[in-house]
């Protein structure tokens, strides 16, 4: 599978979770895990470039397959990507942990609507738990990583 | 001082590691840790007969197995946090149960294997005989005596606590009107994210425990873990990294956990983490708000309160860990905002089988501030008066402070607050709440509440200027979210002339800073900003006395500001701090700027050695701050609701907050906590139902059935602010972690009641118990 834009080799256990894969075999511990059964989104990845559960999916599930995580957004300290900028500035994480999760869900979104509605927004983050914030500056964030992305 | 930076809706500091996944969060340790597995108790209430773990121990890649027979400390009560003399029948579990489990999810057995694949598979092959014993899971069971959790604990009672302020019996009697009723509050849970994570290690050749661990007290952990150990606290290091969010459970301890990854650590000499899985975090991890009230009140025409009486039950659940904070902080509570000459309020804090009770953002006051709140509903109901103008003629005047409401407080001090303007509160939320939209099932609810922050004893920190000029910062109390290292360096930059983004602020790690007590009861501005704040100053004042030294001016006419000393008035001359930073210290540093003007050859600025008696080397200082006692916030909330009469669907349409926090560090970082507090109210006040059956077992532990709020339940946040400052601490600042949380319950349960015409007692609601409650009403 390609992770980020490199090949990786097949995950060592077949019953391995692609989120377990992710962390604790490839060490991308951005990916987080909050409840393992397909609810919080913490551990929201892009599987071809749609965001899907990675504690919902065996890692061998993910071979011939592109996943990006949380760490191939702005890599190797290039400036935050339009999305992770537009999370910094509206305020729209507190103790980081969904985080990875939203932003990866919000990218999936607007690769697939640059210009979402309303609706279409709080339909794109309603996959995503988070206990801090209250959503408020998520919803921000999304407006706001629209126009960074133009 | 300056205010540059206080006050400023500074960007957080925390957020680019955060975003690009390099956050540092307990389970994100590895480097080839074991890893770990409970078995835990299916059953509420059981005896064991028997634990058989051979074949577990036998399985490939199990390293270890653990019951209570195999730990030196296996028959050690864990602590009792918070002890009180009340509380007569304290009783703590222990590490690991070998003779009695009181609540499903209690610890019986403990796994260590290669892999946490393994160790869950290895946990299955442990096999524990039980006997069942009836449960008692309700308040009102655990009061009746059905069953006794602890076979001497008589009643079920831990303990009993009756306070009075005034004579309520003779209020009562002369009150015009009189009006008893009947409150219950159910269990709710924090649900941060993150579950709880302990990750350790042992290094045989230091004699070193280094130990990391998703708490809001790594401090209080180190200390107990050394005495457990018979370690020296320098021998043992503690650290709270980034916390996936806390909420309140994460500051009890100790944890099983806690113990049983260090001690294993020290036993296997490998690193050992355990990590938490969301269903067993329903139940292993610390709960509350479970209580019953039974209130009598009397009024006269007006609707002024002239005696308040509450008896209520506290649901401590299986044990008493964190001792009585929480019904104290309720019976504290109750009265809030509102005058109330006569009140009594006796509680009894009862065993249940059911996990153990310890503070959850709000600890104790959103009941407290449900009963108040219906209660005056209540009263305006019964005189046919408007619910706003009922609680305009109770509030607790401006000119009123200090106000002593004369009960205990959590603290040790009674219930005394500083300082608010509670009918401003109330004009500002309904000015921002508007008309009334049109339609039917459409209703209005609002609350008042005061919240006790900022608690003792004290927090400190410890604030070094580098000699490239940046500045480091720490304290002892852990972030778990709270933008610590973004409103700390605010208040450190402000007394020390520098850029915020020059101040690197380290908090919850024992290495830093080995003091302090934790993150809780909304207090890490009020104590550790002010920690900050006393040691931020007190680096400045050693820099105006070594810049003056060498500027041979008078410390009185300097200044720090730009990143230097520099002479009132004449900024040209002056001294950069990375500079006086080196002069701090008479042993030169062989790289950084200004070493010319420490060497000794240069002119002297004074006779003398070189450091003089009582000065000390180096451009730091480490300083305390400790409270005299709690500083009050407060703050009003309304809504509207529609709540639809076939489905019982709840539409939030509008909610305002006006908030009272004292001094604001960071409007930005304050709007995210209210925010966020009213979201985890709005969950707590009709979604989230923890669903335990007669048998103790919670029918609902997984997040496709408790159910936490989407962006799709949370409606926009107005959010509206007045300072009435702290007249108790230097930067008059309050606590505002709890306080969004603190009156959605009552608010909700008043417009809901608006909305129906249905009488609205209980929390949480829910579209099904509406249509039970409209079903009861026809």
């Amino acid at each position: 599978m390609r992770i980020n834009g490199v090949d990786r080799p097949a995950p060592s256990d077949a019953r391995r979770l692609l989120s377990d894969h992710l962390r604790h075999e490839l060490g991308l511990t951005g990916t987080h895990v909050g409840c393992e059964h397909g609810v919080c989104g913490c551990c929201t990845v892009l599987l071809d470039g749609a965001p899907v559960r990675s504690c919902l999916m065996l890692a061998v599930q993910a071979e011939g397959h592109d996943v990006t995580t949380v760490e191939g957004l702005a890599r190797d300290g290039a400036p935050l990507h339009p999305v992770q900028q537009a999370f910094h500035e509206c305020h729209a994480l507190q103790c980081g942990f969904c985080t990875p999760g939203f932003v990866m869900s919000v990218v999936g979104l607007l690769a697939q609507h640059p210009h979402p509605s309303a609706q279409e927004i709080e339909e794109g983050i309603a996959g995503n738990l988070c206990r801090c914030t209250g959503y408020a500056s998520i919803r921000r964030a999304v407006t706001r990583s629209v126009e960074l992305l133009k | 001082m300056t205010t540059r930076w206080f006050g400023a809706p500074v960007q957080r500091v925390e957020d680019d590691r955060l975003l690009r996944g390099h956050g540092r969060f307990t389970d994100d340790i590895d480097e080839g840790a074991l890893e770990c597995c409970f078995v835990r108790s299916p059953y509420a209430h059981a005896r064991i007969t028997s634990i058989d773990v051979s074949a577990a121990r036998a399985m490939p890649g199990v390293v270890a197995v653990y019951t209570a027979a195999d730990l030196p400390f296996g028959g050690v009560d864990l602590p009792l946090l918070i002890p009180h003399p009340n509380l007569t029948q304290g009783r703590t579990q222990r590490c690991l149960a070998s003779d009695v489990v009181r609540y499903a999810g209690e610890a019986v057995a403990f796994v260590i294997a290669e892999s946490r694949y393994v160790a869950e598979d290895a946990a299955e092959l442990v096999q524990v005989e039980y006997e069942p014993i009836p449960v008692v899971i309700t308040p009102e069971a655990a009061a009746r005596a059905d069953h006794l959790v602890h076979e001497d604990v008589p009643g079920n009672v831990a303990a009993e606590m009756l306070q009075e302020v005034g004579d309520v019996d003779a209020a009562l009697a002369r009150s015009p009107h009189r009006k008893q009723l009947r409150f219950r509050y159910e269990r709710g849970a924090a649900s941060p994210m993150e579950g709880r994570a302990v990750w350790a290690r042992w290094s045989d050749a230091e004699r070193k425990l280094t130990v990391y661990d998703s708490t809001q007290s790594p401090t209080s952990i180190r200390g107990g873990l050394a005495v457990l150990f018979g370690l020296p606290e320098s021998k043992v290091e503690v650290i709270a990294p980034d916390v996936g969010g806390g909420f309140g459970p994460k500051i009890m301890l100790f944890y099983p956990d806690e113990l049983l990854v260090p001690y294993a650590a020290m036993q296997l000499g490998r690193s050992v983490k355990w990590t938490e899985d969301r269903q067993e975090h329903f139940t292993a991890v610390n709960q509350e708000r479970g209580q019953v009230h039974e209130v009598e009140v009397g009024f006269d025409d007006e609707g002024r309160v002239l005696a308040l009486s509450d008896d209520f039950i506290h649901d401590g659940g299986a044990y008493t860990p964190y001792g009585l904070i929480l019904p104290i902080i309720t019976a504290g509570q109750i009265p809030g905002p509102y005058r109330i000459a006569n009140y009594r309020v006796r509680f009894r804090d009862v065993y249940t089988n059911a996990t153990p009770t310890s503070p959850y953002r709000g600890a104790g006051r959103p009941h407290a501030c449900f009963v108040m709140e219906r209660t005056l509903d209540a009263i305006a109901s019964k005189l046919g008066l408007d619910r706003i103008e009922v609680r305009r003629r109770n509030l607790i005047q401006p000119d009123q402070f200090p106000y002593d409401v004369g009960v205990a407080w959590q603290d040790g001090n009674t219930v005394v607050y500083d300082s608010g303007d509670y009918p401003e509160l109330l004009d500002r939320a309904l000015k921002m709440l508007g008309p009334k939209p049109s339609g039917d099932h459409v209703g209005m609810g609002l609350a008042i509440y005061v919240e006790g922050t900022g608690v003792g004893p004290y927090e400190g920190a410890h604030v070094q200027v580098l000699v490239s000029g940046k500045v480091v910062a720490a304290t002892g109390i852990p972030s778990q979210g709270q933008a610590h290292a973004t409103v700390w360096a605010q208040v450190v930059a402000d007394e020390l002339g520098v850029d915020v983004k020059d101040v690197e602020v380290t908090s919850g790690d024992t290495r830093r800073f080995p003091w302090g007590v934790g993150t809780f009861a909304s207090r890490g501005a009020v104590t550790a900003g002010n920690a900050m704040h006393v040691a931020a100053r007190m680096v400045a004042d050693k820099a105006k006395q070594i810049a003056a030294d060498h500027l041979e001016a008078d410390p009185a006419d300097l200044e720090l500001a730009g990143g230097s000393v520099r002479v009132k008035g004449s900024p040209d001359r002056g001294v950069p701090l990375a500079a006086v930073a080196v002069l701090s210290n008479p042993v030169r540093y062989a790289f950084g700027g200004g070493t010319e003007a420490a060497t000794q050859f240069a002119p002297k600025s004074r006779p003398g050695p070189p450091l003089q008696d009582g000065e000390q080397p180096g451009l730091e200082a480490t300083g305390y701050y400790s409270p005299p006692g709690s500083t009050w916030a407060s703050g009003c909330h309304a809504a509207y609701v529609r709540v639809d009469p076939q489905t019982f669907r709840l539409e939030i349409l509008k909610y305002v907050v006006v908030h009272d926090c004292g001094r604001v560090i960071n409007p930005l970082v304050l709007q995210g906590q209210i925010e966020g507090g009213v979201a985890q109210g709005i969950g707590g006040a009709f979604y989230e139902r923890l669903a335990y059956d007669e048998d103790g077992q919670l029918r609902n532990a997984s997040f496709m059935e408790f159910l936490i709020p989407y962006a799709t339940e949370i409606p926009p946040i107005e959010i509206d602010h007045i300072e009435t400052p702290s007249p108790l601490n230097p930067l008059g600042v309050k606590g505002a972690g709890e306080a969004g949380v603190i009156p959605v319950g009552a608010v909700i349960g008043s417009a809901i009641e608006d909305a129906l015409g249905v009488p609205i007692t209980e929390m949480p609601l829910s579209p099904l118990k509406l249509y039970e409650l409209s079903k009861t009403q026809l």
